[in-house]
């Protein structure tokens, strides 16, 4: 029984959170990568997109409220979410047609489009205060748990409960089908076809015909999507906050480098990787201890190995590790 | 036009901008935008030190800053009472020095031992050893000294002489702590530049971004440092206070003879004393960069910058010349942050933002013209005077465009609430618009 309370403590404490929390990570550090194999460049205002994704997602989810219209149990964002992305497409094409291709044109160096891509990332994250302003926002609404504590106490009839909230179970969902759709789109379309030889060998691609503008758009609109629908899951799974979205850069980007830069698959294991670390560096272990080990020797203590507050030096040094002691990440990614 | 002729009449630019807020607005509000350019102007000839010269993408200069703010706080307050007691502060140095020590010994095996299984398992029982070993001595240390009077210190305080009774007549100290500032982040430099230094530039970017997030939480939450988000306040000033000079018979009597009166005038005479010691810091500053800008060191620095491979081919150690400038231009922020600290009078860590710390003084550099160290120190002033007036010339602005509306309307309201938020709008269209049009920046390298 004992092993079965810590099972469920476990799951219900670090399995499910990291698990959700992973899978937008994910999301986010697929356009990251995607970005950087196709443009070749580190994105630094994708935080930044995530948030004006989000954004619109709650300006639309919010008049939908107030017409009255809504998913019942499911949350509102959900319907929403078509706007948001074609929202956040519009804004990313405007700004490639606007900044990033002059510099194409020009072959500029990777580390001037890093720094373009900063000026960019101020003009968002202003357009987002502008608009919305800089605090919180809940727009999440419809059913809150998938099973609660309550029902799975009484269900089980054991002593620890589990919860899974709704939002956690839309992310994986919704996350599943977006990765689907994506390696669906990269293995078996022509376009997908064309955008992997663009980012494998650029001046192959450009011999066989392939039209490097072309490629960078489909990879915008791909990019916008993803964002937007990492922005989402993560605003209704905690909270919209513009600022959070900047924070999630660093935790983004140690994704993608810990998975190889530009590898798609790399991208989502790294997401994962570094939400489970996150939580099980952070998490208070004594409950689970508790049940697993005799009376005698229960930790007095949290047997918490970091305090909450420095998830991001885990992530950090995770990214560390894998720079020194293998640059290309776990899965092979490219190294300019 | 010539070059100079340009340069003066750029720096005449800015000094009219000042000059003209002090007419229209205050002149309270001129010498704040003058002190806080002066301070801008050295963290931009930090970042151009390592940008403009060696062609290094740091965007952890907020880091670099909030240590500087640490450093001023460790050495111009007084030891806190108790602290250092039998088991308090020393068992927290201890840990530490474990916990260094740890690393090292970990360093040390990976380079000593062959590469196999045996190396990976010694690694990782030093490691994790460490931590629990580090971790034991380190909490009931902090558990004490937090304990001691927590609403008031509840940290380990500083080394001012002066103790608590007298410590604000050791004003000095701040002056010791802009030094200690430049050393610590110099130190914190030295660490992350030999582990990322070598890798992509991007990987730096990355690296750095991540280690200025890291000493900010820090520095938020070991409450036993320097009391995390509960501040330090009333630090001790290199200058004289407002009050004792609006005591003094002889201030008075000079205040109205100038026909100021006494309040204003012992505030600006505060504001430009700071005025007066940062000038002399960013002049030694600036001197010392053009000098190291025009000797073989600073041509090697720039040669390496435009060619490594050929720069390595000719023998240059090219990590470690980076690593060297790195952890100069660091530094240069450190100092500055101390600077901004000792001039607010307070650390509090909460209102770092890298925003506002990081992106913007490479806004300054940027804008300047990277790679003239010359343009660095004008990028500081321009940048800092527009991201003070933007927000009431974008108000402004907003009740000219919202002058139509009717008072009550919702969009009025939120477009003036808004106004705000021009800040960060307009500096990434500067930016982005000098990026464009005149990427070599308003003083370009020659």
């Amino acid at each position: 029984m004992d092993l079965l309370n810590a099972l469920v403590a476990l799951s219900n404490f670090v399995i499910i959170p990291a698990v959700a929390y992973g899978s937008q990570l994910a999301l986010g550090a697929l356009g990251v990568t995607l970005i950087y194999g196709i443009l070749r460049f580190s994105n630094f205002a994708h935080g930044d997109t995530m948030a004006f994704g989000a954004m619109i997602a709650v300006l639309v989810t919010w008049w939908f409220q107030s017409m009255g219209i809504g998913l019942g149990p499911l949350p509102t964002a959900l319907l929403a979410l078509p706007f948001a992305i074609l929202g956040c497409m519009a804004l990313v094409l405007i700004t490639d047609r606007m900044v990033y291709r002059f510099y194409r044109e020009q072959k500029a160096k990777p580390v001037i489009l890093v720094i373009v891509s900063m000026g960019v990332m101020f003009i968002m994250n202003g357009l987002v205060r502008f608009i919305i302003g800089p605090n919180d926002q809940s727009f999440a609404d419809g059913e809150r748990f998938i099973i609660s504590v309550r029902d799975f106490k009484a269900m089980t009839g054991l002593k620890e409960g589990l919860a899974i909230k709704t939002t956690q179970g839309i992310t994986v969902v919704v996350a599943v089908i977006c990765v689907a759709l994506l390696f669906w789109f990269l293995n078996k379309t022509r376009t997908g076809k064309s955008m992997r030889a663009y980012s494998d060998n650029e001046d192959l691609a450009l011999l066989s015909g392939i039209n490097p503008e072309r490629v960078v758009m489909y990879t915008w609109l791909i990019v916008a999507a993803l964002a937007t629908t990492a922005g989402v899951l993560y605003g209704l799974d905690k909270t919209f906050k513009p600022f959070v979205y900047f924070q999630l850069l660093l935790p983004i980007f140690a994704s993608a480098i810990v998975g190889g830069l530009g590898n798609p698959l790399g991208a989502i294991a790294g997401g994962f990787i570094i939400a489970f670390s996150e939580v099980t560096i952070t998490y208070a272990w004594k409950k689970v201890l508790g049940y697993l080990m005799p009376e005698s020797l229960e930790p007095s203590g949290l047997v918490q190995l970091l305090s909450t507050d420095y998830k991001f030096a885990v992530s950090f040094v995770i990214l560390l590790i894998v720079l020194l002691f293998k640059p290309t990440g776990l899965f092979k990614g490219k190294s300019v | 036009m010539s070059d100079t002729m340009k340069n003066t009449l750029l720096f005449g630019l800015v000094a009219v901008l000042i000059l003209g807020t002090g007419f229209v607005q205050s002149w309270n509000v001129a010498v704040l935008i003058l002190n806080m350019g002066l301070i801008s102007a050295i963290m931009a000839l930090g970042v151009n030190l390592q940008w403009g010269f060696a062609g290094l993408f740091n965007v952890g200069v907020m880091g670099f800053v909030a240590l500087g703010g640490l450093a001023v706080v460790l050495t111009s307050m007084p030891p806190s009472p108790g602290a250092w007691a039998a088991g308090g502060a020393w068992r927290i140095i201890l840990a530490l020095g474990l916990g260094a020590a740890t690393v090292i010994a970990a360093v040390m095996i990976n380079k000593r031992m062959p590469k196999g299984r045996a190396r990976l398992i010694t690694m990782l029982v030093v490691l994790v050893g460490g931590f629990f070993l580090y971790r034991a001595v380190f909490d009931p240390g902090v558990a004490f000294v937090e304990a001691i009077t927590p609403a008031a210190t509840g940290n380990i305080g500083g080394i001012n002489p002066g103790g608590v009774e007298n410590f604000k007549a050791h004003g000095y100290m701040t002056l010791v702590g802009w030094g200690f500032g430049g050393v610590l982040a110099a130190g914190a430099a030295w660490l992350i530049g030999k582990t990322a230094l070598g890798l992509r530039s991007d990987y730096l970017a990355i690296a750095t971004l991540g280690i200025a997030e890291i000493i900010i939480a820090v520095m938020k939450n070991e409450d036993w440092l320097a009391r995390g988000v509960k501040n330090v306040i009333g630090l001790p000033r290199p200058v004289p206070y407002e009050i004792d000079l609006q005591e003094s018979p002889s201030f008075i009597a000079r205040a109205e003879g100038l026909g100021i009166d006494v309040a204003t005038a012992s505030s600006l005479t505060v504001k430009l004393g700071y005025s007066l010691l940062f000038a002399a810091v960013l002049i030694l500053i600036f001197v010392a960069a053009q000098l190291a800008l025009k000797s073989p060191w600073g041509r090697m620095m720039r040669a390496i910058r435009d060619n490594e491979v050929a720069a390595e081919a000719m023998g240059k150690d090219v990590t470690r010349r980076h690593l060297q400038i790195f952890v100069l231009g660091s530094a240069v922020c450190g100092i500055a942050g101390a600077m901004l600290t000792t001039l607010d009078g307070q650390l509090t860590p909460g209102t770092y933002q890298p925003l506002r710390f990081t992106f913007l003084i490479w806004v300054m550099v940027i804008v300047g013209g990277s790679g003239n160290n010359l343009g660095a120190v004008l990028g500081g002033f321009i940048i800092w005077f527009f991201w003070v007036q933007v927000e009431p010339i974008g108000l402004w602005l907003m009740q000219v465009i919202t002058a139509g509306l009717d008072d009550g309307s919702a969009l009025k309201s939120h477009l003036i609430d808004s106004a705000a938020h021009m800040r960060l709008l307009t500096m990434g269209v500067i930016l982005l618009l000098v990026l464009r049009f005149s990427p070599r920046g308003l003083i370009p390298e020659k």
